[in-house]
């Protein structure tokens, strides 16, 4: 471990390589973490199976790469596909578990997880698959930082989808219904929002946003029906550490996740990687903890 | 009423019993016709591989089957196979074992597809003393349990790339440099295969002092090895080994390619499955990948011809397939051991079989057959192919080499070499 936090003092370059590689995922995190956060913060359901509306997203996409789409266009076809289902698993399952215990939806979430892993394992098979966006490498640092064009590509559209995400929710009638809501349900329905429409719009919007993020994920990364969890487990880290309605703390959280990722891999070794992250999350629950535990005492 | 029910009870009970009894007598050899039994993955997450397996198996009996059969005193026998689908969950091969075993009176087992559920299998066949030929499960810790009726015609994972040490140290050597200043990075998935895997490549670095300056272990879901491979460039290791199934062979691939490593020799296990060669194209180039057989081998026998004629002819009895997998190869081989023992044998009797087998000395198209103690095939070596021209070609040993191998890999891939 000594050896390897040695190397990064020696020789600084490999640090930009760490971040460089980080900070680019990390985008992609964010996307995934924003979803969570606004079906979270919207409804109050914790989703348990965002990790495999990722992966669903990143199969569709595969599945049309590998039919002679152009995988970045993908992007759009399957959105749109996400939000229909989306849609169509709020009007089956979720609106009956809004108004239920946290528990309730929890439970619902997690079969909901389930079903989805099986169901993508029967439909594409358990293979690792991945996606070729066909564009180059690019070297600097005389081969000692590698930067794919394909990360670079979604670092930006990870951007863009962000930027038109809030002028969406400031400007756009249903933006506001969605924040109206997101404050008081209650109210909302009284000065006439429909409430219903509200949700089922946020939750197909989530899985929108969760499908473009598995296409971009199919061309950085690989697809398995079971790795949902694995991105399930950082979008709660990364909302858990920025708190709810916050997109630029998401976006900065994620970004962060992913370089603290690369970091952990590179100085504790490989198997660390991901226990990093519910680590992570365990020192910010505690610093949270602590944090109301102080405020508490200054109001006494 | 009450009277005639318990009378119905009555004689479905004892029929019932009858049946039991009667079943396992008549079951292990029908007629002209011995049957074996496998309990094998048909649907779950094996299910491609348990198809290969069972088309290896297929193969093989209708070979056996169309020369003849195999001859037991002065009949002749046909085999077959009789197969349930364990859905790849080694609870269920366990059942479906004993339900092959206590009630249909199998009496001579085929192994299923993969280490874990071959580990479920041996307990089972051992309690009931019916011998097992499987050739699909390679963990090592299948032999050290001291089982009397497990074989397996594979070479256990501890030497699949074992073996890339050894050429390391060949190729050092011939460069003027001594076996112990090769410098050896790891990249290991944390799961029983890969980390027997890691195990022999640890054993024969030592023998040879080498350092390991890099042992990562690669979760389960890990997509990413990217801090693995930053380090791997700053560390520049004269080897790189890499074994997480197909989803390790798949980002290894990917990222060593992306990133532009140039360690000169790289070994990884799952090419073929990954089809590093298809997507990684001149990326792929120079890559070390052990397998259990390949076509090219020279090794013959007299039921199949040589390994290409095993090739050949399997290609076109099944299709759906571009290559031979592997796993059907050594599939058919275990069928060619039972064959083999019964004909010794010259009887049906599990122990005399169990006896037989354990003294076999065959030659197959898959390879030379000799079983240790422990059950499995010390007598057929893993050979290394590498990645030349978009094609694999052995380079290692060099007694079965068809090929020269190339050192050091190309360095970088066609993403790099396009700049």
């Amino acid at each position: 471990m000594w050896d390897n936090l040695q190397i990064l003092g020696l020789a600084p370059v490999f640090n930009v390589q760490l971040l460089v590689n980080g900070v680019l995922i990390g985008a992609v995190f964010a996307l995934a973490a924003y979803g969570l956060a606004l079906v979270w913060g919207v409804m109050n359901v914790k989703n348990l199976a965002q990790g495999d509306f990722v992966m669903m997203g990143g199969y569709l996409g595969w599945w049309l790469a590998e039919r002679g789409l152009n995988p970045i266009l993908a992007l759009l076809p399957v959105a749109a596909v996400m939000f229909a289902f989306g849609w169509v698993l709020y009007w089956l399952i979720i609106r009956r578990v809004i108004q239920r215990d946290l528990f309730t939806s929890l439970l619902a979430t997690f079969g909901l997880a389930i079903v989805m892993q099986q169901g993508l394992n029967l439909a594409f098979g358990p293979e690792v698959r991945t996606a070729d966006s066909g564009f180059d490498t690019r070297v600097f640092f005389d081969g000692m930082v590698t930067v794919t064009d394909i990360r670079i590509v979604s670092f930006v559209l990870c951007g863009l989808l962000a930027v038109a995400l809030v002028l969406y929710m400031k400007r756009s009638r249903m933006g506001q219904a969605i924040r109206a809501t997101a404050q008081d349900a209650r109210a909302a329905r009284i000065l006439g929002v429909d409430t219903e429409r509200v949700y089922a719009f946020t939750f197909s919007l989530n899985s929108a946003i969760c499908g473009a993020a598995g296409v971009l994920i199919s061309m950085i990364w690989v697809l398995q029906p079971f790795y949902g969890i694995a991105y399930s487990v950082r979008a709660f880290v990364i909302v858990t550490a920025a708190g709810l309605g916050n997109l630029p703390g998401v976006i900065i959280a994620a970004l962060g996740l992913g370089a603290i990722e690369q970091y952990s891999g590179f100085v504790l070794g490989a198997q660390f990687q991901q226990a990093t992250v519910v680590g992570l999350l365990v020192v910010i629950l505690v610093w949270k903890q602590f944090l109301m535990m102080r405020r508490r005492e200054n109001l006494q | 009423m009450y009277k005639t029910k318990r009378t119905f009870l009555l004689a479905a009970t004892a029929s019932a019993v009858a049946l039991a009894f009667a079943g396992p007598a008549a079951a292990k050899v029908e007629g002209d016709k011995i049957i074996l039994g496998s309990a094998i993955s048909i649907t779950g997450k094996y299910s491609q591989e348990g198809k290969n397996a069972r088309d290896g198996y297929d193969l093989a009996v209708k070979m056996i089957n169309d020369k003849g059969g195999v001859k037991v005193g002065d009949k002749s026998y046909k085999l077959e196979v009789k197969y349930y689908d364990d859905e790849s969950t080694p609870a269920r091969t366990a059942q479906l074992l004993e339900r092959l075993i206590s009630q249909d009176g199998v009496k001579y087992v085929l192994g299923p597809y993969s280490s874990g559920t071959t580990k479920a299998a041996a307990p089972v066949t051992e309690k009931y003393k019916i011998p097992m030929v499987e050739a699909e499960g390679a963990s090592r810790s299948l032999f050290t349990q001291g089982y009397r009726y497990l074989f397996a015609v594979l070479s256990t994972s501890e030497q699949y790339l074992a073996s890339a040490i050894a050429l390391a140290a060949e190729t050092a050597k011939k460069q003027g440099k001594k076996p112990s200043d090769v410098r050896i990075a790891m990249a290991f998935e944390n799961d029983p295969f890969s980390l027997d895997v890691r195990a022999g490549v640890v054993d024969d670095a030592k023998k040879y002092g080498m350092k390991i300056v890099i042992d990562d272990k690669l979760p389960r879901d890990l997509s990413d090895m990217s801090a693995t491979l930053t380090k791997v460039k700053a560390l520049k290791p004269d080897l790189l080994v890499v074994s997480g199934h197909t989803k390790g062979a798949s980002t290894a691939g990917r990222q060593i390619n992306e990133m532009g490593i140039s360690v000169p020799m790289i070994a990884m296990t799952h090419c073929e499955s990954a089809d590093i060669i298809g997507k990684f194209g001149a990326g792929a180039e120079g890559i070390l990948c052990p397998t259990q057989w390949a076509e090219t081998l020279s090794y013959k026998d007299s039921l199949f011809g040589t390994a290409k004629q095993y090739n050949d002819l399997f290609l076109k009895t099944y299709t759906g397939y571009d290559t031979v997998p592997y796993q059907s190869a050594q599939a058919s081989a275990a069928v060619q051991v039972w064959a083999d023992a019964f004909t010794r044998a010259q009887s049906f009797d599990t122990e005399k079989l169990r006896d037989t087998i354990a003294a076999t000395n065959l030659d197959t198209f898959y390879g030379k057959v000799k079983f240790s103690p422990a059950g499995n095939n010390i007598a057929k070596p893993m050979v290394l192919r590498q990645v030349q021209n978009g094609g694999y070609h052995v380079v290692a040993p060099s007694e079965w080499a068809s090929h020269k191998l190339v050192f050091p890999r190309n360095a970088g891939g066609a993403k790099q070499a396009s700049k």
